[in-house]
C-alpha cells in the first residue's frame, strides 16, 4: 500500500488520522459552515470515509489516495436539506400508477409508511441532486383521513440505501382541506386528532378490551405511539393564524408531543407565540397570495418576521411543487432574503434547520468535523437564480451530474432533420 | 412601424402588422352596437359590431419624468449604460445619455439601478381563476362542451383579484388572460393593462387584437373522454378541431357571398349569426390571434399542418415544453413558443421538460418567450428568464442579457399584436417601464418603481402607492404583498 503524505502549509494537526484512507479535499472556495465559524473565505473542507474531518484551514494528514476538487473561487456549502418533498413518491403527477404519496382508498392512516413506496430511481431525485439538494424529507399526502402516515428521510444519491431514516415523523392535515376530510369542519379534524392520540396513548390496553379505538384501529394506533410519546415529531399542516393558535394550545396540553407546523402561511401573525412555545415551522417564502381563506395574510415579508421573532424556520417549495421542482429551494429562499431575511438565516432554513427539525442536525446541514460529507460546490452565491452547483458530494462520494433532462438536452442540442440520426445515443 | 430584431422571423412581424391593421378596422366600425350599417344605396348590408365591449381604459395621471443614470435594457436587444429615460404625456419621449430635464420635470436618480420595459405575461389566468380560489371564482373554463369559441375570458375576469396587485409589484404592466385548457376551443382571451378599475373594460388594452385559446393533448381528451363524450383521444381532438374549422370556412363563405351580393344591391338575406363561428371566422380573417396550449413536439407539428390546411396561423404555442425539439418547424411556420423556465412532470406531455427549453428554442431560430400561467410565477418573470438564460449559457449558447430581456417584454408584445404600443423602450411608445433595484436577473432584484403609461403605479418605498383590490379591504394582510 502506497502512502502519500499530503501536506498543506501552516496547518494545525487537528485531526491526525490513525489509519490512512481515501481523502477528498475541496479547496479554494468561500466556505459557508452554518456554525459559529460563519463564512470562511478561501477555505478548505476535508472528507475522509464519508465524514468531514476538517473545515477551514488546510491540515496535514496521511492518505492512500487524495482527490482534490478546486472550487475555483466559488462557494462551498453544506448540501441542501429539503424539509418537505414527495420525491421518490411521484414520477408523473397525473398518472396514478406512478404515485405513492396518498392512499385515497385505504382504511389505514397513521400506519402508512412512505418508505414502502419510495423509489430512489425516480428521475426527479437526480434533478434535485444536480441543483444541490443532498437530503430531503419524504412526505405522505392525506388520503381517506387527516392522518397521512409517516414520512422518511433520504439522500439524493439514488442508491438502494438512499432512504436512511424511515418513520421519522407523522403528518396530519389540520387545514381547511383536513377539515373537509374529517367531516366538514375544523371541529371534526380536532376531535379526530385528539381521539386518535387517546387511542395511541392507551394502546394496546384499550384494544384488548374494546378491539377498536375511538378514531383509529389497532394497527394505526400502534403506529401513532411514537408521535404521541414525542419520539418523532407530529407535523401539522395548517395555514390560518387561528389554527396555529389552536396548535400552540394543543402542544401545551400534550407536552410530550413535538409539534411542527407545515404551511404556516399566517405564522408571522403569531410569530412571538410560536417562538415562546418553541414550535418550528416549514414555510414557503414564495406564497404571498390570499389564494384561500386560510391564507389571507400571506406575504413575502413573513419569513423575515418569523426569523426576527426567533421561530425555527425551514423553507419549502410548496408554491412550486414538491416532487418535480423541490430543486427550486434556493430560489424560494432568495425571495425571503429579497424581502428582508438575513442571508445566513435563509440559508440555514434550507440546510441546518430542516436537519434539526427531524433530529439529525448533528450530522447534516453544516460543515464541521463529524458531519456527513455532504458538500456542494457552486459557481456563485447559491441563492442567485443564475448560480448552479459544479459538484455535488454525498457521504464523501462525488455524484453524477447527469439526469434524464441533461440527456434530452444533449440529444436535441443540435437538431437533426428527418432522415438523420435523431435517435443516436 | 414594427421594429424587427435579431432572430425575429419575418413572417411573425408580418403577421403582427396584419393583426393590428385588422384590429384598427374593427374598431373603426364599433360605433353602433348590433345595429346594421347602411351601405351606399338603398340596400341594408348587415355587419355586426365586432367590439361590443370596448375598452374604456384611461391612463392614470402622469407628469414629465426624467429617470437618470440607469442601465437601460430597451427590450429589443439594446443595453445602454448610464442612460436617461424621459417620459412625457405617458409616452417615452427620449432615451440617451445626458438628457436635460425639462422644466417642471420630476427627476429620479436611478444610478446603479436598471430599467426594463414593463413585464408582459402572455399567459395568465388572473381574474378568471382569482384569489381566493374558491368554487364561486372558477370562471376560467366553460367545461360544458369541447368547442366553446363563443365564450370570452373577459366575461369571467374579476377585476378585484388581489393577484393583479402582486403582479404589478413584480413589474407586470400588461397581461393576457386566457380561458383554461379543458376545451379544444376554450374561447377568446383578453389583453389587459395592469391597473385597477371597477370594470374589465377599464382594464382592456385599447385596440389590442382578440385572441383565441385552443388546447392540445391530455386536457380536452381527459375531461370529455371521462364523460364518455368526444374527444376521448388525441385522434378525437384533431377531428374536433377540423370539424369546427370546416364549419368556420363555410360560415365565412356564406358571409362573403352575402356581403358581395348585398353590396351589389341584390336583395339577399344575411346568414344566421353564430357567435362560436364569428370567433373562428375572425381567425381565418387574420384578426384574431391563435394562442394554443400544446406541450408535445409531434402535436405542435400536426397542429401547424392543420393550420395550413384551413388557412390560418398559430401565433403562439403556450407551454410548449418540447419546443426545443422542433425550433426549425416553429420558425418555418412562424409560430412562437411561450414557455416556463422549469415546470414539468405533472403529466406525461410535460415529462420531457428541460430547463434549457427557452434558450434552445430561441437559439434554434424560433420566436421564444417566457410565460407564467401562475399567480406566483407572474410576480417574478425576470427571475424565470434568468434561470432559462443561465441554463442556456451553461450548455454553451451565446445569448446576451439584452436579448433575454426580450423574453419578458417585446416577444410577448409581438405575440399579442401590441408591439407597436408597448414591449420596448423606444420613443413614442407607451411609457410602461420598471426601475429595478438591482440587475433584473438577480434573485435579490425587486421592482422599485413600476410605471404604466408614464404613471407611477407602484413604489416599493411608499406603502401609500400600492394598489389594493376591494377584496383585501378589512382583511388580515391588507396592503401586504
Amino acid at each position: 500500500m502506497k502512502k502519500l503524505l499530503v501536506s498543506f502549509a501552516a496547518a494545525a494537526l487537528s485531526a491526525a488520522p490513525a489509519l490512512a484512507q481515501d481523502v477528498l479535499v475541496i479547496n479554494n472556495g468561500r466556505v459557508v459552515t452554518n456554525t459559529d465559524r460563519g463564512v470562511i473565505e478561501n477555505g478548505t473542507v476535508v472528507i475522509r470515509d464519508g465524514s468531514i474531518i476538517s473545515v477551514g484551514d488546510p491540515i496535514e494528514y496521511e492518505a492512500d489516495q487524495v482527490t482534490v476538487i478546486d472550487a475555483e473561487g466559488g462557494w462551498i456549502t453544506p448540501g441542501l436539506f429539503h424539509p418537505h418533498t414527495e420525491l421518490g413518491l411521484i414520477e408523473v403527477g397525473a398518472e396514478g400508477s406512478t404515485r405513492d404519496d396518498a392512499a385515497d382508498d385505504s382504511h389505514f392512516t397513521a400506519a402508512l409508511d412512505v418508505a414502502d413506496g419510495f423509489n430512489p430511481n425516480g428521475t426527479h431525485i437526480d434533478e434535485a441532486r444536480t441543483e444541490g439538494i443532498t437530503r430531503f424529507a419524504v412526505y405522505p399526502s392525506t388520503g381517506s383521513a387527516i392522518l397521512a402516515g409517516r414520512g422518511a428521510l433520504a439522500d439524493s444519491a439514488g442508491d438502494a440505501d438512499s432512504l436512511f431514516a424511515a418513520r421519522r415523523f407523522m403528518v396530519v392535515d389540520m387545514s381547511s382541506s383536513g377539515a373537509a376530510t374529517a367531516g366538514g369542519a375544523r371541529t371534526a379534524a380536532w376531535a379526530f386528532l385528539r381521539a386518535a392520540i387517546e387511542d395511541a396513548r392507551f394502546y394496546p390496553g384499550r384494544f384488548m378490551a374494546h378491539h377498536e379505538g375511538d378514531a383509529i384501529d389497532r394497527y394505526d394506533a400502534q403506529a401513532m405511539v411514537g408521535a404521541v410519546r414525542g419520539e418523532i415529531p407530529l407535523v401539522m399542516i395548517m395555514d390560518r393564524a387561528s389554527d396555529i393558535r389552536r396548535a400552540i394550545r394543543f402542544a401545551d396540553q400534550y407536552p410530550a408531543i413535538r409539534v411542527i407546523i407545515a404551511g404556516a402561511a399566517e405564522a408571522h401573525l403569531v410569530a412571538d407565540e410560536l417562538a415562546e412555545a418553541s414550535i418550528p415551522v416549514i414555510y414557503d417564502p414564495m406564497r404571498n397570495l390570499p389564494d384561500s381563506f386560510d391564507r389571507l395574510a400571506s406575504t413575502t415579508e413573513g419569513a423575515a418576521i418569523l426569523h426576527r421573532a426567533g421561530v425555527g424556520v425551514a423553507y419549502t417549495t410548496a408554491g412550486s411543487d414538491l416532487y418535480f421542482n423541490p430543486r427550486l429551494l434556493p430560489q424560494h429562499a432568495a425571495i425571503a432574503v429579497a424581502h428582508g431575511a438575513d442571508w445566513s438565516d435563509a440559508f440555514r432554513a434550507i440546510t441546518l434547520t430542516p436537519a434539526q427539525l427531524y433530529g439529525v442536525g448533528d450530522r447534516y446541514g453544516a460543515l464541521a468535523t463529524g458531519y456527513a460529507g455532504d458538500v456542494v460546490v457552486w459557481d456563485g452565491d447559491p441563492l442567485e437564480v443564475m448560480s448552479a452547483p459544479t459538484r455535488v458530494i454525498i457521504d464523501g462520494e462525488v455524484q453524477s451530474m447527469e439526469t434524464r433532462q441533461t440527456r434530452l438536452r444533449d440529444r436535441y442540442a443540435e437538431i437533426v432533420r428527418e432522415g438523420g440520426a435523431a435517435y443516436r445515443h | 412601424m414594427l421594429k424587427t430584431f435579431k432572430g425575429l422571423p419575418a413572417s411573425i412581424a408580418a403577421l403582427s402588422v396584419v393583426a393590428l391593421a385588422g384590429c384598427a378596422d374593427t374598431n373603426g366600425q364599433s360605433a353602433d352596437t348590433d345595429a346594421p350599417d347602411t351601405a351606399p344605396g338603398d340596400t341594408e348590408v348587415v355587419r355586426y359590431d365586432q367590439n361590443p365591449f370596448p375598452s374604456t381604459y384611461e391612463p392614470f395621471e402622469s407628469g414629465v419624468t426624467l429617470i437618470t443614470g440607469a442601465t437601460v435594457f430597451d427590450g429589443v436587444g439594446g443595453e445602454l449604460e448610464n442612460a436617461d429615460v424621459l417620459v412625457r404625456d405617458g409616452r417615452i419621449a427620449d432615451i440617451g445619455q445626458g438628457l436635460e430635464a425639462p422644466e417642471g420635470a420630476e427627476v429620479i436618480d436611478a444610478a446603479g439601478r436598471y430599467i426594463t420595459p414593463g413585464v408582459i405575461d402572455i399567459h395568465s389566468h388572473l381574474g378568471v381563476y382569482p384569489s381566493p380560489a374558491v368554487n364561486a371564482h372558477n370562471d376560467g373554463n366553460e367545461i360544458t362542451s369541447p368547442v366553446t369559441a363563443e365564450v370570452w375570458a373577459e366575461h369571467g375576469v374579476w377585476p378585484q383579484d388581489p393577484g393583479f396587485d402582486t403582479a404589478l409589484a413584480g413589474g407586470v404592466t400588461t397581461l393576457h388572460v386566457l380561458p383554461g385548457s379543458a376545451n379544444l376551443f376554450g374561447g377568446r382571451g383578453v389583453t389587459l393593462r395592469n391597473t385597477p378599475s371597477r370594470t374589465v373594460q377599464g382594464m382592456k388594452f385599447p385596440d389590442a387584437p382578440y385572441t383565441l385559446k385552443m388546447a392540445c393533448g391530455e386536457n380536452p381528451k381527459r375531461v370529455y373522454g371521462n364523460r364518455g363524450q368526444a374527444p376521448g383521444s388525441r385522434m378525437g381532438n384533431v377531428a374536433g378541431y377540423r370539424e369546427a374549422w370546416q364549419r368556420a370556412v363555410e360560415y365565412r363563405r356564406s358571409w362573403q357571398n352575402y356581403w358581395e351580393d348585398a353590396e351589389a344591391g341584390e336583395d339577399v338575406t344575411p346568414p344566421t349569426r353564430n357567435l362560436e363561428l364569428d370567433t373562428l371566422m375572425g381567425v381565418l380573417e387574420g384578426e384574431i390571434l391563435v394562442q394554443m396550449h400544446c406541450y408535445r413536439a409531434d402535436e405542435m407539428a400536426q397542429i401547424m399542418d392543420m393550420a395550413e390546411e384551413f388557412g390560418y396561423e398559430v401565433t403562439t404555442f403556450h407551454h410548449a415544453v418540447e419546443a426545443y425539439k422542433i425550433p426549425d418547424l416553429l420558425a418555418e411556420h412562424g409560430a412562437c413558443a411561450a414557455v416556463w423556465a422549469d415546470w414539468g412532470g405533472f403529466k406525461m406531455e410535460a415529462y420531457d421538460s428541460i430547463p434549457e427549453n427557452l434558450a434552445l428554442t430561441h437559439a434554434g431560430g424560433a420566436c421564444a418567450m417566457i410565460h407564467s400561467d401562475s399567480d406566483l410565477g407572474i410576480q417574478r418573470l425576470n427571475q424565470e428568464v434568468a434561470k432559462a438564460l443561465s441554463d442556456g449559457r451553461r450548455m454553451g449558447l451565446d445569448i446576451s442579457d439584452a436579448d433575454a430581456v426580450a423574453w419578458f417584454t417585446s416577444r410577448p408584445a409581438q405575440a399579442l399584436g401590441i408591439l407597436d404600443e408597448t414591449g420596448s423602450l423606444e420613443s413614442g411608445k407607451r411609457a410602461d417601464l420598471v426601475i429595478w433595484s438591482d440587475h433584473p436577473f438577480s434573485s435579490y432584484a425587486l421592482a422599485d418603481h413600476v410605471y404604466v403609461d408614464g404613471a407611477l403605479m407602484y413604489d416599493r418605498a411608499d406603502p401609500q402607492r400600492r394598489t389594493i383590490r376591494d377584496f383585501m379591504l378589512g382583511q388580515p394582510g391588507e396592503g401586504d404583498y
